[in-house]
């Protein structure tokens, strides 16, 4: 089995409210804010992308595990707003980190869940010892069509996480379940600017299908049940969607709270359910567990079953607290946001 | 403005892990990496050294009129730092403004785009620092 010996969250210092995009479009804050239940998100300097986010998460992850960094044998970054459609982003991060040049690397795309399927390979990697460590990042910078009811979800951040053997871990990964199949929920062609998406159809067929069949498949395969579990981690396109498959599946509500950062950060796509577990890992105590389903559009779910060890307190001592980013914010207009998300004409 | 491939994948130890050099006989070190120790000069042997990117603002100076590939970020702070580790050097200071920087303000490094206004060439990436707070 192998664990998590390192983790590290960044999220950019910018947020845009709900509130000051709906003014643009003429619709009604309060709808907006009730209907998705998002707040605020997000937003990326211009000088920043997937690639320098995965580097400050890696960073922090680095610290966290206290490994020399040659030892990390494999860097997988999971994003679909890589800064190159053709070049790594993950030899970017691997020579900004210094792990170079004895490791493998690559770039993963799966809509929102591209994260935690680099967590997925680095298990595989890390549990037959084909590596002693390997780095697994989600980070996007996500863009939504102007007035689409994307625009106010699309945020930005990265989370990167260090997998490697169980007896050096600050949580153990007890086990992992997926649930893929072909869904035309979301989709973007190779030369348009913004994602188009289903509408309605998002819901039942792509998301709750799929988050519920991971759910069920890990709960049955580990004959494992919900009152055995501390927190619930959902993916969260928006503040609604985790809430009401929670509710479906008969999660209480409460053990959702510590997770919930789609309300004031936005959907962070492929850095969505990694961001909520570094929030979760932050708070944890030594044997409670954690159950986090992500999903990306396309379709999947991973799911993942989490139980956290007594290392967590020295290990996450160092760097950076997710609160750090949290609370470090400035507040933009829609004009300074539509110039750092480059949608004037001729940018 | 525009750099050669060859300049750019040269300086990627520099600008991506602050990589300087230190002279081995009189502990001198130097960013950006120099190949001749200017205390010793043939005495001194200089060998690569990582900065960690903490340091303080020496003196700072908002840029309004920037080169061309900088004007989306205008204004921004560009700063002399002095590196933890000794030796000064510029760098911009990010998520900040003038009115948000003093001298004697602790910084780190943080990795950033440099320069991508070409939409077909490459991405420069480097270091640029962040205040502590
Ligand atoms: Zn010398």
């Amino acid at each position: 089995m192998a664990g998590i010996v390192g983790y590290g969250a960044y999220i950019p210092k910018y947020r845009i409210k709900s509130e000051t995009i709906a003014e643009v479009w003429g619709e009604d804050p309060d709808r907006i804010q009730k209907g998705l239940g998002i707040l605020e998100k997000s937003v990326p300097a211009s000088d920043e992308d997937s690639a320098t986010m995965s580097v400050e998460a890696a960073r922090i992850a680095m610290k966290r595990a206290g490994i020399p960094r040659e030892s990390i044998g494999a860097v997988y970054v999971g994003s679909e707003s890589h800064p190159y459609a053709v070049k790594p982003t993950a030899t970017m991060v691997a020579q900004a980190l210094g792990t170079i040049p004895n490791l493998t690397a690559a770039d993963l795309e799966f809509a929102c869940k591209a994260g935690t399927a680099g967590i997925q390979i680095c298990m595989g990697l890390a549990g037959s010892n084909m590596v002693r460590y390997g780095l697994a990042i989600g980070a996007d910078t996500a863009q939504g069509r102007p007035g689409d009811a994307l625009e106010y979800s699309a945020a930005a951040a990265a989370a990167a996480y260090i997998i490697g053997p169980e007896e050096e871990s600050l949580a153990l990964i007890e086990d992992t379940f997926s649930y893929t199949t072909d869904t035309p929920d979301f989709w973007r062609r190779p030369k348009a600017d913004f994602p188009s998406h289903g509408g309605r159809f998002t819901g039942e067929p792509a998301y709750f299908k799929h988050v519920q069949g991971a759910f069920n498949g890990l709960m049955e395969k580990m004959d494992e049940k919900i009152d055995n579990y501390d927190y619930f981690i959902f993916h969260q396109p928006n503040a609604k969607f985790p809430r009401a498959v929670a509710k479906k599946l008969g999660v209480p509500k409460e053990k959702l709270a510590e997770g919930m950062l789609c309300p004031i950060i936005g959907n962070t796509y492929s850095a969505n359910a990694p961001l909520a577990l570094a929030n979760v890992l932050d708070h944890a105590k030594a044997g409670e567990r954690i159950f986090v389903t992500s999903f990306g559009s396309g379709a999947g779910s991973d799911a993942f079953s989490i139980k956290v060890t007594d290392k967590i307190e020295e290990k996450r001592r160092n760097g950076y607290p997710l609160s750090h980013f949290i609370e470090n914010k400035e507040y933009i207009t829609y004009a300074i946001y539509a110039k750092l998300r480059k949608k004037y004409k001729g940018m | 403005m525009k750099e050669s491939i060859s300049l750019t994948w040269r300086r990627i130890p520099e600008r991506y892990k602050m990589y300087g050099s230190k002279c081995q006989t009189c502990s001198s070190t130097y960013f950006p990496p120099r190949s001749l120790c200017p205390k010793c000069r043939r005495k001194g042997k200089m060998e690569p050294f990582e900065f960690s990117g903490n340091g303080k603002v020496y003196s700072f100076t908002e840029i309004h009129a920037p080169p061309s590939g900088f004007e989306e970020q205008v204004p921004y702070v560009i700063a002399v730092v002095e590196l933890d580790e000794g030796s000064r050097c510029t760098g911009q200071i990010v998520d900040a403004e003038g009115k948000d920087v003093k001298i004697g303000d602790h910084v780190e490094g943080v990795f950033r785009k440099i320069l991508s206004d070409d939409p077909e060439g490459p991405i420069h990436y480097g270091f640029k620092f962040r205040l502590k707070k």
